[in-house]
């Protein structure tokens, strides 16, 4: 059930603001999710100022400046730096995005960063994505065949292998699920955006031979059904793909094999 | 070190922090569209209920309906209705999987407000 308010111990106090870099000449300011599980306090929203000229251009170099120079108890997570890892996915001035793929000057005025939303938090800007992932590892994501394996590889044409462009660039980031008021508000039982995309991705695959069994384990009130076409999710993934298509692909082969 | 003594996590905030989208206010505008006429296709049986009550009680609920807040309310409905039958149709579009991508959803939604508002407005006019 939907649950609009956050519970008590979620709800955010006002933060500390961080002294400004000395002769720093130019500025950003950062407002910054905060929350510790060893002081026993709500979560709080701090205030930093980089240094625009000592640091790097993108949110996640930001946030590494921060780190080094600041406040060294700012966590995040972060690896690739360049938008293949999907780790440093968060909420960036209101919608989610990878903070290494996003410039700073993306953003006007104060630049505000929370966790993805309405996820566990394990500390700062760090979601507990373990249900995410269990949720992604539910739908069988790798090649299921009946026939005996070939001799060299599957083979696929150059025709079936561009059905999986757009679908296998995911890098699982999660930012889509969680910019979902559907997942918000079900994700218990609703697969999301993300784990739907690599369904389908696996569905359309020529080389799969486990379609009917894909589409049966999603003939659900709720893993596939509670997709309302809402369309946030295709609106912030970060890789320009499109979550809410695929989707809608799969609910059309639902409905073709019936036919 | 036990996980019992840590203290539950917090969620994190979602509908007061995530940024208004078009998509998203779009969709919920249509739930309440749809919610707003179950009430309104309510209004409307109670008016008809009471021309088969007596003469008096007709004239009670249809003075009602016919005043200036009974009028604004059915001009409101009346808007409901066609939001909610237009974007319906982009719904349907949609369920073939086609114009689903964000530079065509964002027009079609902007079209199905602007549609709206002007198919209200000339059926207002000539009812």
């Amino acid at each position: 059930m939907a649950e609009f308010r956050l519970p008590k111990n979620s709800r955010i106090r006002t933060g500390k603001t961080w002294p400004k870099p000395e002769g720093a000449k130019n500025t950003r300011t950062f407002r910054i999710y905060r929350w510790s599980p060893e002081d026993g306090e709500n979560p709080r929203v701090d205030t930093y100022f980089v240094d625009t000229d000592d640091c790097g251009p993108m949110i996640l170099d930001a946030l590494i400046w921060i780190k080094n120079k600041v406040d060294p108890t700012l966590s995040f997570r972060r690896s690739c730096r360049e938008g293949i890892c999907g780790s440093c996915a968060m909420n960036i001035g209101g919608t989610n995005t990878l903070a290494c793929i996003r410039g700073m000057d993306e953003y006007e005025g104060d630049i505000a960063i929370y966790p993805l939303p309405h996820m566990e938090v394990v500390r700062d800007l760090i979601p507990d994505l373990t249900h995410f992932y269990a949720q992604h590892a539910s739908i069988m994501p790798w090649l299921e065949t009946k026939t005996p394996e070939p001799e060299r590889e599957w083979r696929q044409s150059i025709e079936d292998r561009k059905k999986l462009d757009g679908l296998y660039e995911c890098v699982m980031c999660a930012s889509c699920s969680t910019s979902c008021p559907s997942y918000w508000w079900n994700g218990d039982r609703y697969l999301g955006p993300a784990t739907l995309l690599h369904a389908y991705r696996w569905m359309i695959d020529s080389r799969d031979e486990a379609t009917g069994e894909r589409l049966d384990q999603l003939e659900d009130p709720f893993k596939l059904y509670r997709c309302h076409t809402i369309m946030n999710c295709t609106n912030t993934c970060p890789k320009g793909l499109n979550p809410a298509k695929a989707i809608a692909e799969i609910k059309k082969m639902m409905v073709e094999r019936k036919l | 070190m036990s996980d019992q003594k840590l203290p539950q996590r917090p969620l994190s905030p979602h509908l007061s922090i995530y940024k208004p989208q078009i998509t998203s206010a779009l969709s919920i505008f249509h739930r309440i569209t749809g919610v707003a006429m179950a009430f309104g296709a309510l209004l409307v049986t109670w008016w008809f209920v009471a021309g088969a009550v007596s003469p008096g009680y007709f004239d009670f609920v249809d003075g009602l309906m016919t005043s200036l807040i009974g009028d604004l309310v059915m001009f409101g409905l009346l808007w409901a209705l066609m939001y909610h039958a237009l974007n319906g149709i982009r719904h349907l579009i949609w369920d073939a999987g086609r114009g689903m991508d964000i530079e065509t959803v964002n027009k079609s939604g902007i079209f199905v407000i602007g549609a709206s508002l002007v198919l209200t407005l000339i059926i207002a006019l000539i009812v």
